[in-house]
């Protein structure tokens, strides 16, 4: 390590103390959004924050690492007063934000951007050696094998989150805040990050982590708060608190059950989809077929191509080969349109890129693609597109009026948005890419309750999930892809954790 | 006021109208501009002069028609100033030298200013140029061709009744020009608001992906909304060419950017997805009542420059702050 790390060590006491938070509030103008909160965070330790979204969450941590100023309350680090007024400030402190999405230049290198801001110098030049070795030892640290000169944008997500990681690390972080780390990564890269958590762990670095995934937390964390309306409802000594008892403090009641029943399919074949392949390489030789009121689940770890697979049946990216049939009518997919004439709707998987106009109102996200049912002739009325939008809105349960900006509302509200936009054209065939990605717990059984409905109502439905959980507790059958092909369909009755994951990883 | 008996439903959906598209700010401001020109000159305030500024504005108003649309997708058409040049130019140049009859011309003008627009919207959608370098090629192609036809000269003298349609007022009002206008901008404003087209030009603004994904054909609709600026820059060149009597190479030189200002001012954002024809009225007309009313008052072209630059920022400063606020 370089002389300049050894200086900044021996001045900061032993780890005695870590993170003392007490009676932290804040208002946004007459909103509270956190009120009270008292948390310590240990050295060495991993402390989960749940909540659902709005809960306080990401508002604590941005507090934390000095984004925010509380509005009352103090905090103590490492045993001193510790009052960031900005995030500079808390890194330099040794408290560092790895944030949910990445804040990189991708036109820049590792290196580069792991000293952004405060690069090496030497003689009045930047010390590009001295700059890369530091970059390059931290990336060891990680077991990162990529040398420092990359550029970001060149790296895949999973791997930008390390650099972000690295970043904060190379300043002697003690503590760092990951808010849903995993929201972008696929099995094996969060099983990765999980394994340098404990490695930091391990040399005395804490951590907060942020998640809305359940099932990671037990794997993860030591000590697990529960967040709800911007107070602290919980906090256990253990990970090992059953799934079902935070959800029920996340939210505030007590739920009976986060899956729907599932009511028998028929056995009319709605798609029948015969040596699907892509033009890209994504997926070779598919099969399958869905019958109506039937959900089939789409398993499998990020670039197993089930994303690529769902897009190519939609007609948004283009087939190589193979034949897509519903009801009996073989189609020709050449755009999005041919799709959803067809009776093929889909809600993407990246809501804010792909399926949502944030800055439009909720009546304008409802019409879009649907003017030919809300108007004649190609003329749109305001009245009869509130109408519709009234309409479309009623049939999901939106909580949120016509004209309101999309980007205002939550994540499961967006979500519900987006469904109910197709909902008008009676669809045959509903695929949903990731329903619930960055949807909190509370809304995500009225999701899977809605998804059940459509399938009641006769309607085919694919569901794809990076969620186990999710596929299991959703589908009458899970589809498992691995790299690209096919590892087999499984029915309700044998489905399980270790079932899909023996195929996914074939 | 009689208003006052509105149902509160009418009253709900009245308000969300007018702040549609920031369009109340420039409006405010327009009122306000014309207020202070009411008593900074005795001439300001009358029928005629109003008719004066809608005239001057005629040009700048065509050609911002368009540009809304390009600015509501997304996009930017640099060369509409250009494109105005050569549409102006093949017009005079097919009467004179190729001797064909005025309205024929007329027509082919046009013709040439859409197909400008679809080598823009082609080099944007196929050969995936970003539209400001799309169409700063073809602003310096345009004006190339526009000196080309006629080495850089001037085409003086078309018959009375051309230059009639910009000069001769129809029961005292509206000259044929600006009745064009008046009558571009009502259909277009019709067009954005009430027409699937239009409101799928919102969408691709936004996001082209959602909107790809939603079923619409972005391409397409790129490539037209470039046609009809083209198409919209030959309209403006044929109003000009009355209005002056002649066909000039360096006609609209530098008029883009006074057509992309006056779509700002009028609340549309750059980034796409937002702008509306009232607010490009609006903003098209405090333009034309700064520079009338400057005029009136006798301040200098030069200083003009200046008041109009802050202006612009003062006007996109406001919309800014009160969109945060929001």
């Amino acid at each position: 390590m370089s002389a300049h790390l050894a200086e900044a060590s021996p001045g900061r006491p032993a780890e005695t103390a870590g993170l003392s938070v007490r009676g932290i509030s804040k208002s946004f103008g007459p909103i509270r959004v956190l009120e009270d909160v008292s948390l310590d965070i240990r050295p060495g330790e991993c402390l989960a924050i749940l909540g659902e979204n709005g809960a306080g969450k990401s508002t604590l941590s941005s507090i934390i690492a000095g984004v925010l100023a509380p509005s009352g309350g103090t905090m103590t680090w490492c045993g001193e007063a510790y009052a960031p007024r900005s995030p500079a400030e808390a890194l330099s402190a040794g408290i560092g934000l790895i944030h949910q999405e990445m804040r990189l230049l991708p036109e820049l290198s590792i290196a580069e951007n792991v000293f952004v801001g405060r690069l090496p110098m030497s003689g009045g030049r930047i010390d590009r050696r001295q700059m890369i070795q530091r970059a390059e030892a931290q990336l060891k640290r990680l077991g990162l094998d990529v040398p420092a000169t990359t550029l970001v944008g060149r790296l895949r997500v999973a791997a930008q989150q390390q650099v972000e990681i690295a970043k904060a690390l190379t300043l002697e972080a003690k503590l760092l805040i990951f808010d849903e780390p995993t929201a972008a990564l696929g099995g094996d890269e969060t099983d990765r990050l999980f394994e340098q958590i404990d490695r930091l762990k391990a040399e005395g670095v804490s951590s907060v982590y942020i998640s809305h995934r359940l099932e990671e937390i037990a794997r993860i964390a030591d000590r697990v708060a529960v967040l709800r309306d911007g107070r602290l409802v919980a906090v256990h000594d253990t990970a090992s608190v059953p799934v079902r008892q935070l959800v029920e403090e996340m939210v505030g009641r007590s739920v009976d059950r986060l899956f729907p029943d599932l009511d028998p399919p028929s056995d009319r074949v709605v798609l029948e989809a015969t040596g699907l392949t892509s033009s890209e390489g994504a997926f070779q030789d598919i099969d399958f077929t869905v019958r109506a009121g039937e959900i089939l689940g789409i398993a499998g770890i990020v670039g197993a191509g089930r994303t690529e697979l769902v897009r190519a049946i939609a007609g948004v990216d283009p087939l190589a080969s193979g034949r897509i049939t519903v009801a009996g009518e073989p189609l020709r997919l050449k755009s999005p349109r041919d799709a959803f004439d067809a009776g093929i709707v889909m809600v993407p998987e990246d809501r804010k890129g792909q399926g949502l106009l944030l800055k439009q109102t909720i009546e304008d996200n409802i019409a879009l693609g649907n003017f030919d049912l809300v108007g004649r002739g190609g003329w749109v009325m305001p009245a009869q597109t509130r109408r519709f939008a009234e309409g479309a809105i009623a049939s999901m349960g939106v909580k949120g009026r016509p004209e309101q900006r999309a980007g205002r509302l939550s994540g499961g509200n967006q979500q519900k948005v987006v469904i109910a936009k197709w909902l008008a054209r009676a669809p045959k065939l509903f695929i949903m890419d990731e329903p619930t990605r960055g949807v909190d717990v509370g809304a995500r059984a009225q999701i899977y309750d809605a998804i059940a409905a459509l399938a009641r109502s006769g309607m085919a439905v694919v569901v794809v999930s990076s969620d186990l959980d999710e596929v299991i507790g959703l589908s009458h059958r899970v589809m498992v892809l691995s790299r690209g092909r096919n590892r087999g369909i499984i029915e309700r009755r044998d489905v399980s954790h270790v079932a899909i994951m023996e195929r996914a990883t074939t | 006021m009689t208003t006052e008996v509105t149902s509160p439903r009418a009253k709900r959906n009245l308000l969300p109208r007018i702040a549609f598209g920031g369009v109340a700010g420039p409006l405010i401001g327009l009122v306000l501009l014309c207020i202070a020109f009411s008593f900074a000159s005795q001439y300001f305030l009358s029928i005629r002069n109003a008719l004066n500024v809608l005239d001057q504005v005629t040009v700048l108003g065509i050609l911002a028609i368009g540009m809304t649309m390009v600015i509501i997708i997304g996009g930017i058409d640099l060369s509409v100033g250009s494109v105005l040049a050569l549409s102006m130019m093949s017009m005079g140049w097919l009467e004179r030298m190729a001797g064909l009859p005025l309205p024929l011309a007329m027509v082919l003008g046009v013709l040439t200013g859409a197909a400008c627009g679809l080598v823009s919207g082609c080099l944007i959608t196929f050969a995936r140029l970003p539209a400001f370098i799309a169409t700063l090629a073809i602003m310096s192609v345009a004006r190339g061709l526009a000196n080309l036809l006629t080495d850089g000269r001037q085409i003086v003298g078309y018959p009375d009744w051309f230059t009639n349609l910009a000069t001769v007022r129809h029961l005292g009002f509206f000259s044929v020009t600006v009745t064009v206008f008046v009558v571009l901008m009502i259909v277009a404003g019709i067009f954005l608001r009430y027409r699937a087209t239009g409101r799928n030009l919102f969408a691709i603004g936004g996001n082209p992906e959602v909107a790809r994904l939603a079923g619409i054909d972005v391409r397409r609709y790129t490539i037209l909304t470039y046609v009809v600026s083209g198409a919209l820059a030959g309209v403006a060149a044929v109003t000009l060419a009355a209005r002056l009597d002649s066909s000039q190479p360096s006609a609209g030189l530098g008029i883009e950017l006074d057509t992309i200002a006056a779509v700002v001012i009028g609340g549309a954002s750059l980034v796409g997805g937002v702008g509306s024809i009232a607010g490009t009225l609006i903003g098209v007309l405090i333009i034309g009542v700064l520079r009338n009313g400057l005029n009136l008052v006798g301040v200098s072209p030069f200083f003009q420059m200046v008041v109009i630059g802050a202006v612009i920022a003062l006007a996109v400063t406001f919309d800014t702050m009160s969109r945060e606020r929001k």
